[in-house]
């Protein structure tokens, strides 16, 4: 059935109708297809299907499509059918009602007869092939009604062909990005065993390297987010911690994809706090972020809030929001909570809410 | 000699009620303390609540700022449980504020009768809120209602006996 476009049943110029049969139902090889019962038309080029009921429903498959035919005698409560076998679909077909098929036959099930006719008919064309002697010209769409059943409305055969070709440009696009993805697990591999291997020359060396290069090396291994292994105490407590941290994240963050990019677990961890998770994304001058828990963050906030507002006299959450860069909600929760822990007191009146240092 | 106010006084949260307990705690101990003083300053010893809301007490004008009327009450309730309120109505409208309470007003009296050695003397009221001897004193001048409660605190120490003379009150020290 996947050879089938969708087709507005006009014929093209050059096209006769050969033989139309009402009562008729499309099988997609063995399975009915997902289509009700209409009408088939022969034509000299083609095989069209139309909906009785809805008319716009309408599909056809050009006549060079047909590999052969049989036909399939009637049983006891069975409707007589031919069965055509088809050559492999065109890379060029335009979008039809199936987009793929394991079958490479269909059948077409009469079910108020009329299948000895069509089936006649039927040879008769594909013996004949006249299609090839004629073919149809491409659509050419006027304005003009003179032409009227001949010109062929692009409509929604070209918003669908626009779909298909789009869908197929990011078919590439995504494969082509996880090349450099694929790439990039590469490089990062790389990385990764030259910063260890510097690892363990630090170890070994231990005692020719001065303690000015070990600790930038650390300072290094420590900015690409690869824990100091030198310190025993370190490594032994650290694999621990990061394995626990590491489980905890994983449930926390939940990512569906086996890999996940730094570049997402950061932006993930930005979102803690309007999640209200309890943990904090905190950026070090230097560039470091870690991960820290969020009571640890409290008192840095509280601390930064009442600094603040201390040092403009007093705020209001939007004057707050804008020095902080933050959206208004949170950074009235900073004050909130600098409030609760007995830091900051209000001010409300018909101007507004205002914070100031608990001066009492 | 002109009224002193607080550094509280001139801070705008001072004017709103504090939802933090502990602040409002401490708010509170200073609204009651400036109400208390303003009220001996000027020598106020009853208070119309409706009033106090535009009196300078609670509206600083300055600022902008006043206290609500919800607020208000509520430094009225805790000036009460201190014992220096004492409403004289059922709908909260009156109150009588003691700046001082009627045990310290006894005290104050007491410590001026031994003082002048005049134990064991018997007074009326009028002489001991008005009389020459008492001029410059800080009772002098307390209203009846008050001296007469604070004698009658004296009283329950025994210190002193409220007693009737000719057609008004008067007292005796022991």
């Amino acid at each position: 059935m996947d050879r089938f476009s969708w087709s507005n049943g006009l014929l093209e110029i050059n096209e006769t109708l050969v033989i139309q049969q009402r009562g008729v139902r499309l099988y997609d090889g063995d399975d009915k297809a997902k289509l009700d019962v209409g009408v088939v038309l022969l034509s000299t080029h083609r095989l069209i299907w139309r909906d009785v009921k809805n008319h716009e429903c309408c599909i056809a498959m050009p006549l060079s499509q047909i590999l052969f035919f049989e036909e399939q005698a009637a049983g006891i409560g069975k409707s007589a059918k031919i069965v055509i076998h088809l050559h492999p679909t065109l890379t060029n077909k335009e979008p039809g009602p199936y987009q793929h098929s394991k079958y490479s036959f269909i059948k077409l099930s009469f079910k108020e007869h009329g299948q000895i006719e069509f089936y006649r008919r039927l040879t008769e064309e594909m013996t004949q092939k006249r299609w090839e002697n004629t073919p149809v010209s491409q659509p050419i769409p006027t304005g003009t009604g003179s032409q009227a059943g001949r010109t062929r409305a692009v409509g929604i055969v070209g918003i669908e062909r626009k779909i298909e070709e789009k869908r197929k440009e990011t078919d590439k696009n995504i494969s082509e990005a996880f090349e450099d993805l694929s790439k990039l697990m590469v490089k990062a591999k790389e990385m990764v065993e030259l910063s260890r291997s510097i690892a363990n020359k630090i170890k070994d060396k231990q005692g020719d390297i001065t303690e000015d290069e070990t600790i930038r090396f650390k300072s290094y291994l420590l900015s690409m987010g690869i824990a100091n292994p030198v310190t025993r105490e370190t490594h032994g407590s650290g694999t621990h911690y990061h394995l626990q941290l590491a489980k905890q994240l994983g449930d926390m963050l939940q990512a569906p994809l086996e890999l996940l990019s730094p570049e997402d677990l950061v932006n993930a961890c930005k979102m803690f706090e309007s999640l209200k998770l309890p943990l904090r994304l905190r950026v070090f001058d230097s560039g470091v972020m870690v991960v820290q828990l969020q009571s640890h963050s409290e008192e840095e906030m509280i601390a930064s809030a009442l600094d603040s507002v201390s040092d403009k006299g007093s705020l209001t959450a939007e004057e707050f929001a804008k020095l902080l860069g933050l959206s208004v909600l949170l950074s009235k929760e900073r004050l909130l909570l600098a409030e609760k822990m007995g830091h900051l007191c209000r001010d409300d009146s018909v101007e507004g809410l205002r914070f100031y240092p608990n001066l009492f | 000699m002109s009224f002193e106010w607080p550094w509280q006084y001139n801070f705008p949260p001072f004017f709103t009620l504090q939802p933090n307990v502990d602040t409002r705690q401490k708010q509170l101990a200073a609204w009651c303390s400036l109400a208390l003083s303003y009220c001996r300053h000027h020598k106020l010893y009853t208070l119309d609540v409706m009033e106090a809301q535009e009196s300078p007490v609670f509206n600083n004008k300055k600022i902008e700022r006043k206290l609500s009327m919800e607020a208000i009450q509520v430094v009225f309730e805790e000036l009460r449980k201190k014992g220096n309120l004492e409403w004289l109505d059922k709908n909260k409208s009156r109150c009588l504020v003691m700046w001082r309470r009627p045990e310290e007003w006894g005290k104050l009296i007491y410590q001026w009768v031994s003082k002048n050695g005049m134990v064991n003397s018997v007074f009326t009221l009028y002489e001991l809120s008005n009389g020459d001897d008492t001029e410059g004193e800080e009772f002098h001048g307390l209203e009846e209602w008050m001296l007469l409660r604070s004698l009658q605190a004296l009283q329950t120490e025994g210190k002193a006996e409220v007693i009737t003379i000719d057609d008004g009150k008067g007292v005796k020290f022991f």
